[in-house]
């Protein structure tokens, strides 16, 4: 992986993805962070494998009703709400 | 392929579908919230921490969500994977709360299955290629303008969590109304099963690939190979919500297509919106493709191993062989066989009512009355199911020939329906019981007495003055007199 460099291009696409919006300068230095990220993962190739536990399989619930939140609650930590909604900027 | 030598060539339509159907659970594919939308209700009223993606939150499947997923892939016979999984679709828009999507992707719960419908007379398979699980998003709505105009949005997330499944058609489809009744066909199917409501608003939506591949590419058998279809430009319409919608989105698709390739413009490669109330598909600037949704493996959601549910988890027999069944068994015509197979609810309300009376009756009663008059007033026959005792009395009643079929069809029935009463109230309300013998001989004296030129006329050998005198008497008993016995006693008194 940390052999293919991350350049300004990739972190570009990276960002818009995320719909985050970055400058020219701030490109350059993220795209020096991905590649330290990523260097990072190379450590774990030196890690021995070890005996894990059984795989789980077929984990389910029955299908009964929980009780959930209320909608005060949901919207607790919403920064903007209108009549009861999230409220957002534009999407398109 | 140039646009220029697309122009002089025969074109081909060939859509492919990706249609996705919610499931009919009491919660949510991975938490306990109700799947049941209240008429009117409140925004963000069924969440919780696992459906609004808060942090720590871990889903749990739901295991009536795969037994439905199950039943479907049975009912397509389709292959149920010996081991499925859960990834993440992960992209940035406001109706995913975490950012991501819980989806199957290299790993479907059901694949390589078909679906049988009918062309022009023709039974024809369409392949399913696949079919797997996922999480319905939340819902938008776009304030103060159109999706790109709008001023800001509002989310929703009780719709967010509903078990969806995709079902995948190969490119079988060479025009829009065999799309609509695919569309139909699997409605149908899935109704049967009792895992989906077409009744529930947004229940059933599609998206839809749209190529034009010149008609020569296509084999004898009117498949198209897979370097023909890749080299067609195709766009991809969104948004599609009925099958009413996808036929009249897929003609307007396929007509701009063509259009464009006749202008020598050719077709782009796109995705489309279809905008219901414009009757128009619209461009959508889409960035992303398929790598970008940076697919990775739901580690929060353990791989299921279900195959053996294929022997475990029963279907009911299917419309088409309870058709063919209905046929054979008892001798319906196919109109009659077909009306009566219409949901498996009028069905198994006409086995259980012909497995008391003569099927003819049943058939007639249950297909032509019942039916015809829960029409009539915009009922279903799930609105009469807890009723059907009360239904096979009425037919009891006509059977015996204790009321005219008369007075059961226009009354007995109409006021069991619009008054609510059983088919016995309605009878001794009305006057409606077969009048005894003695009260009809009563009647046919009266007559005689009450109507002396009419009598006279008849004896001068005028056949109307009878029926004028059966009219008296059918007056006097209230209808309930059977008109054939009246002419009968008619004659015998005035000869």
């Amino acid at each position: 992986m940390s052999e293919t460099p991350v350049d300004a291009e990739e972190v570009r696409h990276v960002a818009d993805l995320a719909r985050v919006d970055l400058d020219e300068s701030e490109l350059e230095e993220f795209a020096a962070q991905f590649a330290d990220i990523l260097d990072y993962f190379d450590a774990l190739d030196e890690v021995p494998e070890v005996e894990s536990e059984t795989d789980l399989v077929n984990v389910m619930r029955p299908d009964e009703v929980r009780e959930g939140l209320t909608q005060e609650e949901a919207l607790r930590n919403a920064p903007e709400t209108e009549d009861g909604y999230f409220k957002g900027p534009r999407v398109s | 392929m140039t646009a220029q030598a697309l122009e002089q060539r025969d074109l081909t339509v060939v859509i492919g579908l990706e249609v996705h159907v919610q499931l009919e659970t009491a919660t949510k594919i991975f938490c306990g919230c109700s799947t049941e939308a209240a008429d009117d209700e409140e925004p963000n009223t069924r969440t919780c921490p696992v459906c609004l993606g808060l942090p720590g939150a871990l889903p749990v499947l739901n295991e009536a969500a795969v037994e439905a997923a199950v039943k479907i892939g049975k009912a397509l016979d389709a292959d149920v994977a010996e081991e499925t999984r859960f990834h993440r679709k992960n992209y940035y828009y406001p109706d995913l709360p975490k950012n991501f999507q819980i989806t199957q992707y290299d790993a479907p719960i059901c694949s390589d299955g078909t679906l049988e419908i009918a062309v022009e007379g023709d039974r024809r398979d369409v392949g399913i290629q696949r079919a797997h699980l996922e999480e319905d998003p939340g819902s938008l709505q776009h304030e103060g303008g159109g999706i790109d105009t709008a001023d800001y949005t509002l989310v929703n997330y009780n719709r967010a969590g509903t078990p969806l499944m995709e079902i995948v058609t190969a490119p079988d489809f060479r025009g829009p109304a065999e799309v609509r009744q695919f569309l139909a066909k699997l409605e149908e199917v899935l109704e049967y099963l009792g895992v989906f409501d077409s009744t529930r608003d947004g229940s059933l939506r599609v998206d839809a690939n749209i190529s034009l591949v010149p008609s020569e590419e296509a084999r004898a058998d009117g498949t198209i190979p897979t370097d023909a279809l890749e080299a067609a430009n195709r766009t991809e319409v969104k948004n599609i919500s009925s099958h009413k919608g996808a036929e009249k989105a897929l003609a307007y698709e396929v007509t701009r297509q063509k259009n464009a390739v006749e202008r020598g413009r050719g077709v782009e490669q796109e995705t489309r919106h279809w905008d219901e109330s414009r009757g128009i598909t619209v461009s959508m600037r889409s960035k992303e493709e398929e790598k970008d949704y940076r697919y990775f493996r739901e580690a929060d959601l353990p791989p299921l191993q279900v195959a053996d549910w294929k022997e475990r988890v029963p279907i009911p027999e299917l419309p088409d062989a309870r058709r063919e069944r209905f046929r054979e068994e008892y001798g319906l015509d196919a109109e009659a066989a077909s009306k009566l197979t219409s949901t498996k609810e009028v069905a198994d309300f006409f086995e259980d009512v012909a497995a008391e009376f003569d099927p003819d009756l049943a058939a007639t009663w249950v297909a032509d009355n019942l039916l015809g008059e829960l029409n009539y007033r915009g009922m279903e026959i799930t609105d009469v199911s807890g009723r059907l005792d009360e239904f096979k009395r009425l037919v009891e009643l006509v059977a015996a020939g204790d009321i005219t079929v008369k007075n059961a069809e226009e009354v007995v029935l109409r006021e069991m329906l619009d008054e609510g009463d059983d088919p016995d109230t309605v009878i001794e309300r009305e006057g409606l019981g077969k009048a005894a013998a003695g009260e009809v001989e009563g009647a046919v004296e009266e007559a005689i007495e009450e109507n002396p030129e009419a009598v006279e006329d008849y004896h001068e050998g005028e056949e109307g003055a009878l029926n004028y005198l059966v009219g008296q008497v059918m007056g006097k008993t209230g209808g309930s007199a059977d008109p054939g016995t009246v002419n009968q006693l008619l004659r015998e008194r005035l000869e």
